[in-house]
């Protein structure tokens, strides 16, 4: 290794990269005290690069932990959390999948790591495109979890992570997903922010101590995690995780405001961002990488006479159910776009199942039509979007049903077979 | 090695503190305790599911006084290397406060170590992970109810082998000697001082240390409490468990193990298996293969170390 120099100090410039690397400047730019990493595509690029700047002396003090399995990343960044250190990794799919045991146990544990996705489809049979059943297949783990629809997005919802995840209030870790190859492997240009900034947004841990609750240190000898009977607090524990979820809400929300304040983008409220929607009689909801080509599809027809608009979710927990209902008292047709499934859940998208259940008895709200489609990176043109938008348009002015709708759903983009 | 006198005076201060629920005579509390009078305060401890994880008190007791944390079964290696690289990134923020001076330790079960977290362990191993890895090894697992684990040796009646085990202990030590890393040795908890030297040594060697501890378990291996120490003695003295360091791929074979090395210091096998239970549907072919089995180890270890001396002239 390089001899690190004394303070690695980023500027304020632009850059083309690839969406993964927008990921790694901004563990850089968060100053994380502990990487752990396992190579799996689409995320490779992120800790390649960690690497190079761990090796290029530009994030003094750094530890780079590169370990045999992703079970393994997980329980060393927790080790690593637990002792009171800012920590980072990335990963995918089926590295999500065997880590599982440990996503419980971070949550568990209440510590604030935060872990970029470049979702891909679960295997059989082998997939490693754009698909975020990976990260939403962690629901009920107590994660928080994102999705990003641009390259800049990566880098800022990262750092606006660390901000809400190390709150003392929240003390929850976090997830930030975006497409596989088609955010992870494609180059736009970056901003990368001026270091004093971004410490000035996201201090660098204040205490050698670290979290509040909980820190590994001789001279403090505690005990973590011991067993514990179903007299003792574990239920009051469950608890007080979800309450952390519901707090969160204010907190991203917060953050987001510092952060247009701080650097100047806009993410709407942090939660949900919504995309012509004031003057829409229809609209979707949709998340990922799809929802920037969904803005294109909107203008277009917007520009064709349609009154259509979008809305982007950005965080899939805390979900935003009181945002959903506002927005879904805009409009009278709401389609619901997944890029991930929930086999045998009402209607097999996971996202269009929430916001079901977030309208529930709800008066005035719009009607919900759920689509899927893009599973397995399934390539999801403008052109189809724009039907979608005008097939909803459709179905809301004459009734006709689309074809292609089974058990309730639009698989939207299915090959034609005989 | 310490002295009686001198380990007695030096480590009157007890770290794994009375009220703990180990059974009456359990190995894996006089492994831990005197490990923990050589390492001292400035330690930091991980355990993967095992008995130790109940023992050390549910909460919200807590019978250790030093950092104590829970983790899940295959991840204890890894949650070591993350809390030692933790400290190494601290001591860079905040210098000179001595964080630097922690040591880290896994605390592990034979089941945590052999089975479920040999890739963990094996990954840490490789990396040459800044931590001392402990193996307590009880031969099976324990804390579940007495399931055979890799561990588990030949003949040993658990509860998923009712007529005895058919396959042979893995052998843990050397493979992780095979890892080349800085350090490893084996322990008896009925040689504390020996055990005491270990961990001593241990501490004052950076990277990955492994160490075994043969620890009996009165419930497990089916024989009377007070008869632990005893029975950890016989392992030893009939050669079946061999004390030794490998030091930088040095092998030394330990005091109470070196005089074994005439095969007329040993005593039979029978002595040490007859005390207990788990063996009593042993039939005497496999006594016989066992006794051979012994003395092929044996035989093995002094070529190795005759290759040792040759290599070094």
């Amino acid at each position: 290794m390089i001899e690190s120099q004394k303070d690695f100090v980023q500027k304020k410039e632009t850059l083309i990269m690839k969406g993964n690397l927008a990921a790694a400047y901004a563990a850089k730019s968060a100053r994380v005290q502990v990487i752990s990493a396992y190579p799996i595509t689409p995320q490779t690029t992120v800790v390649e690069k960690l690497s190079e700047f761990v090796d290029n002396g530009e994030m003094p003090g750094t530890q780079y932990i590169k370990v045999e399995s992703e079970h393994s990343v997980f329980a060393a960044v927790i080790g690593a959390s637990k002792a009171g250190t800012r920590t980072f990794t990335a990963t995918a799919g089926q590295g999500i999948f065997y880590a599982h045991e440990m996503i419980h146990w971070a949550a568990g544990s209440r510590l604030p790591i935060v872990v970029s996705i470049a979702s891909r489809g679960a295997a059989p049979p082998w997939n490693i495109w754009a698909d975020f059943t990976d990260v939403i297949s962690q629901r009920d783990t107590g994660w928080l979890s994102s999705f990003c629809a641009t390259h800049q997005e990566i880098y800022d919802e990262i750092l606006m992570s660390y901000k809400v995840c190390e709150d003392p209030d929240i003390l929850l870790p976090k997830f930030i997903a975006y497409g596989g190859f088609i955010l992870s492997h494609t180059s736009k240009p970056v901003i990368l922010e001026e270091q004093h900034l971004v410490d000035k947004f996201l201090p660098p841990l204040p205490s050698e101590e670290g979290w509040p609750h909980i820190w590994i240190d001789p001279k403090r000898p505690m005990m973590f995690g011991n067993l514990i009977m179903p007299s003792g607090f574990y239920y009051e524990f469950r608890m007080k995780l979800h309450d952390a979820f519901i707090r969160a809400k204010e907190k991203i929300k917060s953050v987001a405001k510092e952060f247009e304040k701080t650097f100047g983008r806009d993410y709407g409220n942090g939660l949900i961002q919504e995309y012509k929607m004031n003057d829409a009689e229809v609209g979707v909801i949709i998340y990922g990488d799809l929802a920037l080509q969904m803005e294109q599809a909107v203008d277009d027809l917007k520009e064709e006479g349609y009154k259509v608009g979008m809305v982007k979710l950005r965080h899939f927990r805390p979900f935003p159910s009181e945002d959903i209902v506002e927005v879904a008292k805009k409009v009278k047709l709401l389609g619901v776009i997944d890029r991930a499934t929930a086999f045998g859940s009402q209607t097999g998208g996971p996202v269009s199942c929430e916001v079901k259940s977030a309208l529930h008895n709800t008066q005035g709200t719009a009607n919900i039509l759920p689509i899927i489609n893009g599973l397995g990176g399934r390539e999801v043109t403008l052109d189809q979007q724009k039907n979608q938008l005008k097939m909803l348009v459709k179905l809301f002015e004459t009734g006709e049903i689309p074809k292609d709708i089974i058990h309730g759903t639009l698989w939207d983009g299915l090959l034609e077979v005989e | 090695m310490v002295k009686l006198k001198d380990a007695l005076e030096s480590c009157q201060e007890e770290y794994f503190l009375p009220g703990n629920s180990c059974c009456a005579g359990c190995g894996l509390e006089i492994a831990l305790r005197w490990a923990m009078k050589a390492l001292g305060h400035k330690t930091a401890l991980v355990t993967p599911a095992s008995c130790l994880n109940v023992v050390v008190g549910l909460w919200p007791k807590a019978a250790p006084n030093f950092p104590f944390t829970n983790m899940a079964f295959a991840a204890g290696a890894a949650a070591a290397t993350g809390i030692s690289a933790a400290f190494k990134a601290k001591n860079y923020r905040f210098p000179g406060k001595g964080w630097d001076e922690i040591t880290t330790i896994t605390f592990a079960g034979d089941g945590g170590t052999a089975d479920i977290g040999i890739q963990g362990l094996s990954g840490a191993a490789e990396r040459n992970s800044d931590q001392i890895y402990v193996c307590y090894d009880n031969e099976a697992y324990m804390n579940t109810g007495i399931q055979r684990s890799s561990s588990t040796p030949h003949g040993a009646i658990t509860t998923t082998t009712t007529l005895g085990k058919e396959r042979y202990k893995k052998n843990l030590p050397a493979i992780m000697a095979a890892h080349e890393i800085p350090y490893v040795a084996t322990c008896s908890i009925s040689e504390p001082l020996d055990l005491y030297d270990k961990f001593k040594k241990a501490k004052s060697i950076n990277g990955c240390r492994y160490i075994h501890i043969l620890a009996p378990c009165p419930p497990g291996w089916g024989y009377q409490s007070e008869d632990s120490i005893d029975l950890a003695r016989l392992a030893v003295k009939t050669g079946s468990w061999i004390l030794y360091e490998v030091e930088n791929g040095i092998m030394k074979l330990s005091k109470k193990s070196k005089i074994l090395l005439d095969p007329t210091k040993r005593i039979p096998l029978i002595d040490y298996l007859s005390k207990q239970k788990r063996f009593s549907k042993i039939s005497e072919k496999d006594l016989i293969n066992l006794q051979e089995r012994i003395e092929k180890n044996w035989d093995q270890i002094n070529l190795e170390l005759k290759c040792q001396e040759n290599y070094g002239k």
